[in-house]
């Protein structure tokens, strides 16, 4: 594959260029291959597998307590919902449930991930067009819940805490407090961020009418999450398929119709305040009891297909186990949000200005890993 | 519509259209030349509305290769799985459905680069993760890589 087309300049006097793969400025090792009239993009084609590890592969050759924690290097930012979507899909083989202190351990950090990973978004965001300080404002929260999350998890990113049956420690003793500390400090400063970047003229007009994305165009790409939340389609799995006790909370699903960049932004938003909602509602009624059921040694499922969803940070992630009755699955399919979202793009950009794609880009939320595996 | 009433439906289509329901989704095995025109059926008739597609994959069974789709309806809330079964192991060939879900454009690309199964009438059917000259497709189950280490 060479880096540029045949020529630069092709015979329509169309200007080649390559964006990307370099980490961060395309979020990760993304590499598209724009095609210019002037400013303006013609036609984009995105060049994955730079960082494809093959996770597919390698789940098939491990066995189903071992292969939950591969996943959580595909989307780093939504670990937790990675893992749990794997758990899941075993305890479904199995028959199981979790315990009901396993599954609201497993709600309120699956809320409290999702936070993190809205905020760094959020952050990036900013950057991306222009303004570096909300990086360091949506830092500074982030890092009071994953020190949260370490304390319990043992690890800030990889959590790696969901096993089959429940999860794989008791929550730390100062795990109430420290995470009401935490997340009223998010709330408080919600309304800052919004004074910081929603308000702004620049980034309104970066934003609003760019990248439109159309509700049937939405469905047919596959796009799932807030990108799909914000062209009118409802796709939350959180309500579609209540898993963990997600049927027993109240919150909102949030569903606008403006299809932009803008929308996208404001969906983001609107759902760190339901996340902070669900995680005030469910801190302070984690039931007692086992965190853990009892589960056999080697783990065997039945013969047949067993498919799982989750709702992560940007969207459904589909686990699909195909067991044919061994210790290993015989393959492993994880259908990614991403991978589908960034197909959309190939319809979206054409016909924006080169400019414009960064806002594109940063409002998909994109992790290359994901898209990758 | 209930999955009996989707049985009756599904057959009206592909009269010999076989059913499992063992597993969570009601599942339609069809012949591979029946593929397109009941995916056509499944999309567009009004009833049906299947129009999301929300997972395209490949198993490998070594005797031969079965392609599977999940299917749901965002307005009639119902979910079907096709899987069509491909008997030529060596050279595998199937009809696109790209036309019907965009989705599958990036998704068929996925198989065709790890399986090497060529879909007609695909828009863009090249490798989307490796190489174009990467020897094979690594998830298939007679795939050898001389760095891999049996444990």
């Amino acid at each position: 594959m060479s880096l540029l087309g045949e020529d630069q300049l092709t015979e329509d006097g169309e200007f080649v260029i390559n964006i990307g793969p370099q980490h961060p400025s395309t979020h990760g090792v993304l590499h598209l291959k724009t095609w210019l009239n002037g400013e303006t993009i013609v036609k984009i084609q995105p060049h994955l597998g730079y960082i494809h590890r093959s996770i597919e592969k390698m789940c098939e050759s491990l066995s189903y307590r071992q292969y939950i924690f591969s996943t959580s290097r595909m989307d780093y930012l939504s670990a937790h919902m990675n893992n749990q979507a794997c758990v899941l899909a075993v305890e479904k083989g199995l028959g199981i449930e979790a315990t009901p202190r396993a599954q609201a351990i497993r709600l309120i950090l699956a809320e409290v991930t999702r936070l993190t990973s809205h905020l760094l978004w959020w952050g990036c965001t900013g950057l991306d067009l222009g303004a570096v300080t909300p990086f360091f404002h949506a830092f500074r929260e982030r890092e009071a819940l994953v020190e949260v999350i370490e304390e319990s998890c043992g690890a800030r990113l990889t959590q790696n805490y969901c096993v089959p049956g429940g999860v794989m420690t008791d929550l730390h003793p100062t795990f109430q407090t420290k995470l009401k500390k935490a997340v009223a400090q998010v709330k408080g400063k919600l309304d800052e961020y919004d004074e910081l970047l929603t308000g702004n003229v620049i980034f309104e007009q970066r934003t609003k009418g760019v990248g439109f994305l159309s509700y049937d165009d939405a469905i047919s790409y596959g796009c799932t999450g807030p990108m799909a939340r914000a062209s009118g389609v409802s796709c939350d799995i959180r309500k579609w398929f209540p898993y963990d006790g997600y049927d027993k909370v109240q919150f909102d699903e949030v569903i606008m119709t403006g299809g932009d960049c803008y929308t996208r932004y404001m969906v983001r938003m609107k759902e760190m305040k339901q996340s902070i909602s669900i995680i005030e509602q469910m801190v302070d009624n984690i039931p007692e009891g086992d965190f853990l059921t009892k589960t056999k040694n080697v783990i065997k499922l039945p013969k047949g297909d067993f498919y799982q969803r989750v709702e992560t940070a940007r969207g459904e992630l589909g686990v699909l186990l195909v067991s044919d009755g061994g210790s290993t699955p015989y393959r492993v399919k994880f259908r990614s949000p991403n991978f589908s979202n960034l197909s959309a793009m190939e319809h979206m950009v054409p016909g924006q200005k080169i400019g414009d794609l960064v806002a594109i880009m940063a409002t998909i939320d994109l992790v290359i890993p994901d898209i990758d595996r | 519509m209930t999955n009996e009433e989707l049985k009756t439906t599904v057959i009206g289509i592909v009269p010999d259209t076989n059913f499992d329901e063992t597993g969570e989704f009601l599942t339609a095995n069809v012949d591979a030349k029946e593929l397109l025109p009941l995916m056509e059926e499944l999309r567009n008739r009004k009833e049906l509305n299947f129009n999301y597609l929300f997972c395209l994959t490949y198993v490998d069974w070594k005797s031969h290769l079965t392609m599977v789709y999940h299917l749901i309806s965002k307005s009639h809330k119902h979910q079907l799985v096709v899987k069509v079964q491909i008997d030529d192991v060596g050279r595998p060939e199937i009809e696109s459905v790209s036309g019907i879900w965009k989705t599958a454009i990036y998704h068929e690309r996925e198989v065709f680069d790890l399986f090497g199964v060529k879909f007609r009438n695909h828009p863009d059917l090249r490798r989307i993760f490796l190489d174009e000259d990467w020897p094979g497709n690594p998830l298939r189950k007679n795939y050898v890589d001389e760095n891999m280490i049996e444990l």
